[in-house]
């Protein structure tokens, strides 16, 4: 039969034409992320950086001979929104991995999408429940609050202490840092002796940390909070003459909170992710080199101060990169066991060793305990 | 001919046509998302189109209504065993009872206290669904079950659009059935003047706590949509600036029409879809396009567009 063999000539031409036609193409990968609204702090550098780097991996020519397009959306911080874009690179953009999420909430608003696709998604926001229970195709790059309970757990059991009052804000953060520290606490051996809260607006918490000071027995007061809030309260702290140790999260790791704080932020511990404290890490940390670079990199080109943030970004794009590179093409679901088969990938959030039952893979070594002296961050060994 | 064209449920043929023919053009399920969300919204914009457009009162908090909606097709089925649907219609019953419970002082403000009011009002729920973290998820928020009719799950944007699409409709005509009949009339007469209107014999404390509880339920309804729809729900649906994107879909599309409830959600959902080419100026465009419509179509589009296309043919 010359007809029917004709056609299914015909149509194997056009597939390889096809398939050809695609391989010249460029491949997209898509980022949903807040760059305006509420949470730009966070998404506006994590787009410059997917940015950056996504330029700077073309000018090396590209992954796999291809080269990378960035196809970024602006979610506004709004879930439902961030539904729709996501909808978007599935649909019509043909994503092959998705890096973005800047909150937990429109992260969570988005995971079905890919899950049903079946496309990798590196989420870049905070909550433990992203990455618990894990989620076939869902990843993420930034610690964990449970992390920086831990992190400070650890710290006070160095220094013999083990009762401890918690003052937290009652905005996302706050809350969820909250919730995992009263749940890690009894695994670390801490005792959570007394808990105040304040919200996110408020300017005065002096009721709140004289109610602390009064409390007999409470060694040591972790302030689990964002934005100026924690500013206040360590502000409040010194003027109440409080001399328990006294330890900030994550959340202020900036130096705005420094600057909000003044001199009474001195004596102050956080745990923070290794590259704020880029250049006064010893040579012989293996996270240096990277994070020293990505500082360069993001100064030089945006001009503006680095944010762990952009960093999170960075990791992202990176272990997709690697990934990628290892399976030697950009066939999803090979993408995807590579990136859960990521070891020693050195990012600027800690070093990642992800496998099928932890799609984060940061120990508590990605945590830094630093103090805050003369205004400056140090490491505390 | 000129008749049948003036009669009141021509605006009503025109959208379903529309809402028939559009999946022609659709070539993937997130066009079927993004038409899905303009009857989702143009729902909403309908009942505070009765309410703005012909009772003539703000409302700056009507996406708390939306949030209710949400919420009780999230929180029914996941802490309190109430199949979906069931919840779906327990959360319009709420949010009637509260618009009824609250309308009742609110609306016997007016201006711009009427306005404060009800911001007051959308700002305390939405406080409330992100603190409320055990039942709420707090602001991250939480899961919305599918919705399970007879016996199987929807799911995809486009069954969802056939629903939420046929539900816009039946909305629809019920509220230009509501126009014409004797409260509809009323709260014409309030809307023009308060005082006539009571002088004529209109019990103007209950027409407008009518709209008021009407208006709760179109949200409401809208609100239970965009949750499955979405599947999660965070805070954000019953914020501030939902509210005012409502209050722009009713102006923009024009006061006092139905048909302009539509135009004017569409234009603000699909605008923001339209225009991501622009990328840092997007958002510049958007408000040059909607300072445009509101400088050169007053009235709001369709009804300035119907006044232009009667003159013509007079």
């Amino acid at each position: 039969m010359p007809a029917y063999a004709k056609t299914v000539a015909a149509a194997i031409a056009l597939w390889i034409a096809g398939a050809t036609g695609q391989a010249s193409a460029q491949v997209k990968v898509g980022a949903v992320l807040s760059i305006t609204g509420p949470a730009s702090f966070l998404g506006d550098p994590e787009k410059k950086t997917l940015e950056i780097y996504v330029d700077d991996i073309n000018a090396k020519g590209g992954v796999n001979g291809q080269k990378l397009q960035l196809v970024a959306y602006d979610d506004g911080a709004d879930a439902n929104a961030a539904r729709t874009f996501a909808t978007r690179l599935v649909e019509e953009d043909k994503v092959v991995a998705m890096v973005g999420g800047t909150t937990t909430g429109a992260t969570l608003a988005m995971i079905p999408l890919f899950e049903e696709a079946q496309i990798p998604f590196i989420s870049l926001a905070g909550a433990i429940q992203i990455i618990e229970p894990v989620r076939k195709w869902v990843f993420k790059t930034p610690h964990t609050d449970k992390m920086a309970c831990e992190k400070i757990f650890a710290d006070l059991k160095q220094r013999n202490l083990t009762t401890v009052a918690l003052i937290s804000g009652t905005d996302a953060f706050g809350k969820s840092m909250r919730d995992q520290c009263v749940a890690v606490a009894p695994k670390a051996g801490i005792t959570v002796a007394h808990e105040e809260a304040y919200g996110p607006r408020d300017s005065d918490m002096t009721p709140q940390l004289t109610n602390i000071k009064a409390k007999t027995g409470v060694q040591a007061v972790i302030n689990p909070g964002f934005g100026q809030g924690p500013a206040i309260v360590t502000r409040n702290y010194r003027q109440l003459g409080i001399t328990l140790p006294f330890y900030q999260s994550h959340g202020v790791a900036s130096k705005q909170f420094i600057d909000l704080a003044g001199p009474a932020a001195d004596g102050v511990r956080l745990p923070a992710a290794a590259l704020l404290v880029a250049e006064k890490l010893p040579d012989s940390d293996p996270q240096k080199p990277v994070v020293v670079a990505y500082t360069r990199t993001y100064q030089q080109k945006t001009g503006q101060p680095i944010s762990t943030f952009g960093g999170h970004a960075y990791d992202g794009l990176m272990i997709f990169v690697e990934a990628a590179k290892r399976a030697g093409s950009f066939d999803k679901a090979k993408v995807r066991d590579e990136i859960e088969k990521t070891k020693n990938f050195i990012g600027t959030g800690g070093v990642v060793n992800m496998s099928p039952t932890d799609h984060l893979g940061l120990d508590l070594s990605a945590f830094r305990m630093l103090e805050i002296k003369g205004g400056d961050w140090t490491l505390v060994q | 001919m000129r008749a049948l064209l003036s009669h009141r449920l021509v605006p009503v043929v025109a959208m379903a046509a529309i809402v028939v023919l559009l999946p022609l053009l659709f070539s993937s399920a997130y066009y079927y998302r993004v038409a899905a969300l303009v009857f989702v919204f143009a729902l909403a914009s309908i009942g505070l189109n009765l309410l703005m457009g012909f009772a003539g009162q703000v409302s700056l908090g009507h996406a708390g209504f939306m949030g209710i909606g949400a919420y009780a097709v999230a929180i029914g089925p996941t802490h309190l065993g109430v199949a979906s649907w069931l919840s779906f219609v327990i959360g319009a019953a709420l949010s009637a009872l509260v618009a009824f419970v609250v309308g009742r002082p609110i609306l016997r403000l007016k201006g711009h206290y009427l306005a404060v009011a009800t911001l007051g009002f959308g700002l305390l729920l939405a406080i409330v669904f992100t603190n409320e973290a055990r039942f709420t998820g707090g602001p991250d928020g939480m899961a919305v079950p599918r919705l399970v009719l007879f016996g199987s799950s929807v799911w995809g944007a486009q069954s969802w659009y056939w629903i939420i699409a046929a539900s816009f409709l039946v909305g629809a005509v019920l509220a230009l059935n509501l126009i014409e009949s004797p409260t509809g009339r009323a709260l014409r007469a309030i809307h023009d003047s308060e005082v006539a209107a009571r002088v004529l014999g209109v019990d103007v404390a209950k027409a407008k706590l009518a709209v008021f509880v009407v208006s709760a339920i179109y949200a409401s309804v809208a609100g239970s949509y965009l949750a499955l729809l979405n599947g999660h729900v965070t805070p954000d649906v019953s914020g501030f600036l939902r509210s005012i994107e409502l209050v722009a879909m009713v102006v923009l599309g024009g006061m006092g029409s139905i048909a302009g409830s539509l135009v004017g959600a569409a234009l603000l959902v699909v605008l923001p879809q339209t225009l991501t080419f622009l990328h840092d100026y997007e958002h510049i465009a958007l408000g040059l396009i909607v300072m445009a419509v509101m400088v050169f179509l007053r009235a709001g589009i369709v009804p300035t567009l119907a006044r232009a296309l009667d003159l013509r043919r007079a």
